[in-house]
Formats: C-alpha cells, structure tokens, sequence
C-alpha cells in the first residue's frame, strides 16, 4: 500500500496578492493582473501582461532580507517559499527535499553579456541560490518540462514520498515576464492583441504573466490542505509545437490519474484546466474532455487573472484551485464570453456555491507534454 | 512500495567524436565538431528521417543515443510504454543564447519561432516521444552534475508504480560544442550483463 500524500501548506506572489488569501480576495472580485504595458525593453509594441511592480516585489523583500545579490525571480521565489517553511516547522534535514520547477528561470542573465550573468542562466546555479538561503541540506531538483513543470513538479514531489526517500518536499515554480518570452510568443502568433479570453469564441492566443508559487507535499496528514491522489503525465508524441488535434496525451493523463486515484470520471466535482486561450489548445482540451465524458464538468482557466505564467501555472492555480475547494466555491473563467471550442465544455461564467470533494488539475505544453492531478478534500 | 529488482538492459555513450554501445565503439571519426560529427553518425546508421535536419544540437544528440537503443526494441505495430527521464547541466542554454542573440540588437532583430522552440530542455523528449510513437511519461531534470542516485532512484518509481514497463534514463549535456550523452534502458525484465554494474560505474566507464 502507497503512503497517502497531502498538501499542508501553500503560498503565490502574483500581481494580485503576495499570499493566498489577498490573491483569492482579489478572483472574488473580479481583478485581474493583466495590463496594457508600455515598454519598450520588454516589447517594440505595447502589450497585454500580467507582471508584478519592482518596488512591491524589493519592499517584500526587504522585510526578510537586507542581501542584494538575489535576481528578481530569485526574490519571488524566496518571497513565496519563506513564510511556509517557516510555518511547516518541518527540519531541512536529509528527508526534506527542494523541487525547483521553472521554464526558462533567470533567462534575462543572458541579455548581459558577462560570465557571471551568464552562469547565473543556469537553472541548478537559480536552485542553488534559493536553496541556500534556506539552508536545505538536501541537492536541489529541477524540473524543467516546458508549461507543465509546476505542476509535474508536484506529481514528482508525491512519486518520491512514496518511494520513501523523503518524507516532506519543498516545491516552488516561477517564471518571469522577460523580451526573451515575449519576443518568442510574439514571434509565434501566439499573443493575444487584447487580455487573454479562455475557451471564447474571440479568442486570439496568450496574455503571458509572471508568478512564482510554493506547496509542501507531505506523508504528514497533520494540518492537510489537501490529498494527492493520482498523477500522469504523457507525451502525445504528435508535434513539438502544437497540441495533438485528439488530444491523446491529456486524454490518457487524466485517465491514468483517475485510474490511479480509484474513482471514476463523474466523481470530479470541478477541474482547473490549463486554457491558455490559443485556438489550437483550447480546441484540444475541449476534445480530450469529452473523450474522457467529462463535458458537464464545471471547468475554469485562470489565465484570465493571472496570464500565462509558463511553469509557475500548474502551481499557482493547483494552489487557488485548492483553495476552490475548500471553501467550496468555483471561481468564474475569466475573459469568458461566448464559447468557441467545437465540443461542449462547461466553463464557469461566474463565482459559485458548489460542493467540491474531488477535482483536477491539468497543464499541457511545448514539446508535446501534458500532467493530469487528482485531488480529494480532506475528510 | 514494492520494490521490485531493476536491470539495466542496454547503455549508450556518445562523447569525443564517437559513440560507444554496451561497452563496444561502434562509431568512430577524426575530431570535427558537433554538426559535422552528429550528419555523419546519422548517415552511417542509415537513421533516415529528414526532421533530424531541423533540430537543434540538443535534441540531435539525444536523437542519436534513443535511437540506437530504442530502434532495435520498437516498432509502428504495437504501443510501448517506455518512460523518458533525461538531464543535463545546461538546459537548452546553447539555443538560448542563439536565440538571445536574435533580439538583443535592435537593428538586426530576427526572433524565429522555428529557434524559439528549441529554448526549452524537453523539446528532445518531444522529439524521441514522436520518433517512436512513445505516448508515455516523460520529464527533464537540471543538475549540476548527473545525480545518477536521484535517476536511478526516478526510474525504478516508474517501474516499481507500473507508470512505465521501460524507462530511458540518461544524461544528455550540450553547450558550444561541448557534448556528451549517456542514456540507458532499464526494466525489470532479468539481464545478467550488467549485474555489477549502476548507471554511476557505467557514465563514468
């Protein structure tokens, strides 16, 4: 018999709060971090993005540390790890693990042309920053696995837990706004002229954001947010660039994690889908979900208040979505209008009671990656 | 968790111009780089599949370890569960940096989708997933150096979890110029070849 795994701690640095809490507040009321940007180190055109203001991120920072040598996203990520591992009391001895889970890190290093910038590019030398200001004694982990990696990063953290190799494991996500992803999405057609608007008819491609996010996964039932209880993450060994038109890697994803977790597809009460509001992706969804008979499902994309985050998304919004549950509320897809993918899914138009015992968590990515998660409430 | 016995069925290694399969060189040129080195692998091996011309030095080194391992034990007629892990130190830094390039002078700006798919370390998974129809697990881990512990250790959750029949485990590191691969597979199938042996003694042979 498998170790059951919980989540017992969460944490966000958003655009729309620097804790759980004012980041729900602010979904209740409708706001949304994705604003019109002016600014031509970032794009030659204004745009559409979801990006935290410097001084909030340097003022926060502040109040837990006087160093100077941390990069921005550095400052996010100890910014959402701190109060949780001071919380957790857990020991960062030899059964603690660290789980870093990004897409493309401190990429903005490499506009500096310098060796020390350059290393800094480096994703085991960002973990390493991190860790050590914890003190973690344990080798950091990386996972980078494009737009899936936060939450995989938590599918991961329940894998080795069971295996028995650790018995807590700290897990951030973050990616950061930078010319380099803006330049690449634009360069793909992807972004969205106007705020991103999830499964809608109108819709055009991405807003992109920036976030980082923490969890602790834990054997430990003690003060349990939630329970992990299946996982799957298949490629759909189609195309590195875009979605499977059947949508065959998300499909068998969910049909694992439902296998694993032992209940069938009618029990999800609610799911928190990736929706990044690009034709193809979305299209994609809608189809695995109906393959798999999940259509009446109330669904939702938070992309609409928090932008694409890359590999901070299955994080940050397994860490809302918890929050969905527990107070039993679906939160509303925003920049949802009319629905434009071909088969029927039931996007959430506005905040709403409803019981909530299982839901899941899906993210699909570049390189044909897709991560399904099933949670159960905690009884 | 039931722990089940693992073995290692076959092992790879391509580094300094030549590539070295379960322990034997079975390719070999004069010192030339990567590009150079990776065309003509591919033609001696008869690989013939024309995509491998697009891919970025990452994924063809990745490309060319899969598929001598995996050629022999796949084919289009039955599905194969086999699980890719890999890692490496520098993530798709080489393509990185060619692509920051691409945008860092304004007067020359040129920012390609066909490159900016590349700045991502699990696109070579992409690639070997869609090479051999392998609608399985896969994730990419940045280290350091290669933590075969944490692999090995990886691996056998996916066997031990039925998550994987086979996993394809290994350390794929590029960066200009520099490369070296390591890839084998492991599954709970008996193999007495390398009994004495973990993926740690094997890299470092």
């Amino acid at each position: 018999m498998l170790k059951e795994i919980y989540i017992t701690e969460t944490n966000c640095i958003t655009p729309l709060g620097f804790d759980v809490e004012s980041n729900v507040e602010a979904i209740l009321r409708g706001d949304s971090g994705i604003q019109l940007h002016n600014d031509i180190s970032l794009m030659p055109n204004s745009f559409y993005a979801s990006i935290i203001q410097e001084e909030k991120i340097n003022s926060a920072f502040a109040k837990i540390s006087t160093e100077t040598k941390y990069s921005r996203l550095e400052k996010m990520m100890i910014l959402a790890l701190e109060p949780i591992i001071k919380n957790s009391g857990v020991e960062l001895n030899a059964k603690t693990a660290f789980i870093l889970s990004t897409t493309k890190g401190n990429v903005t290093a490499l506009a500096n042309d310098s060796d020390e910038s350059f290393n800094n590019a480096h994703l085991d030398v960002l973990a390493k920053n991190v860790a050590d200001f914890f003190g973690f004694q344990t080798q950091p982990i990386v996972v980078s696995n494009a737009c899936v990696s936060g939450i995989l990063a938590v599918s991961i953290a329940k894998r080795m837990i069971q295996s028995e190799l650790y018995d807590n494991i700290f897990v951030v996500a973050g990616d950061e706004i930078s010319e380099f992803v803006l330049s690449g999405f634009n360069a793909f057609q992807a972004m969205s002229e106007l705020p991103c608007k999830p499964y809608s008819k109108n819709r055009t491609g991405v807003s992109l954001g920036e976030a980082t996010a923490a969890v602790l996964v834990s054997a430990e039932a003690k003060n349990a947010k939630i329970k992990v209880i299946g996982d799957s993450s298949i490629n759909d060994a189609n195309h590195i660039s875009g979605p499977s038109r059947t949508g065959e890697g998300l499909f068998r994803s969910i049909q694992n994690a439902l296998k694993e977790a032992q209940i069938e597809a009618n029990k999800l009460d609610y799911i928190s889908a990736h929706g990044t509001a690009t034709p193809y992706n979305d299209e994609m969804e809608a189809i695995a979900l109906n393959r798999l008979g999940l259509q009446n499902v109330p669904v939702n994309s938070l992309k609409g208040f928090y932008g694409h985050t890359l590999g901070a998304s299955g994080l940050l919004e397994t860490v809302i979505a918890i929050e969905s549950a527990n107070q039993n509320m679906l939160f509303e897809s925003k920049g949802f209008d009319e629905i434009g993918v071909s088969e029927t899914v039931n996007v959430i138009e506005k905040n709403q009671q409803k019981n909530i015992e299982y839901f899941l968590k899906t993210a699909s990515g570049f390189g044909g990656c897709n991560t399904a998660v099933v949670f159960e409430k905690i009884k | 968790m039931t722990q089940n016995k693992t073995n290692i069925q076959s092992y790879i290694t391509i580094q300094n111009n030549e590539i070295v399969l379960n322990g034997t060189s079975v390719f070999k040129i004069e010192p030339t780089d990567f590009a150079d080195f990776s065309k003509q692998a591919y033609r001696n091996f008869e690989m013939q599949y024309p995509k491998f011309f697009k891919m970025d030095a990452l994924s063809k080194l990745a490309f060319l370890g899969s598929e001598l391992l995996l050629s022999p034990i796949t084919s289009e007629e039955k599905e194969h569960n086999i699980a890719l892990v890999l890692a490496n130190k520098s993530s798709s830094l080489d393509t990185d940096v060619k692509y920051q390039e691409s945008i860092s002078d304004k007067e020359n700006y040129f920012p390609s989708p066909a490159v900016f798919v590349y700045t991502l370390p699990n696109i070579c998974l992409g690639e070997i997933s869609i090479r051999h129809q392998l609608k399985s697990e896969n994730s990419f881990f940045i280290f350091d150096t290669f933590n075969t512990e944490f692999m090995s250790n990886y691996s056998n959750i996916l066997l031990n979890t039925n998550k994987a029949d086979m996993v394809l485990c290994g350390w794929v590191e590029y960066f200009n110029d520099n490369y070296k691969a390591f890839l084998c597979t492991i599954s709970k199938e008996e193999n007495t070849k390398y009994t004495n042996e973990t993926i740690n003694t094997l890299y470092n042979k």
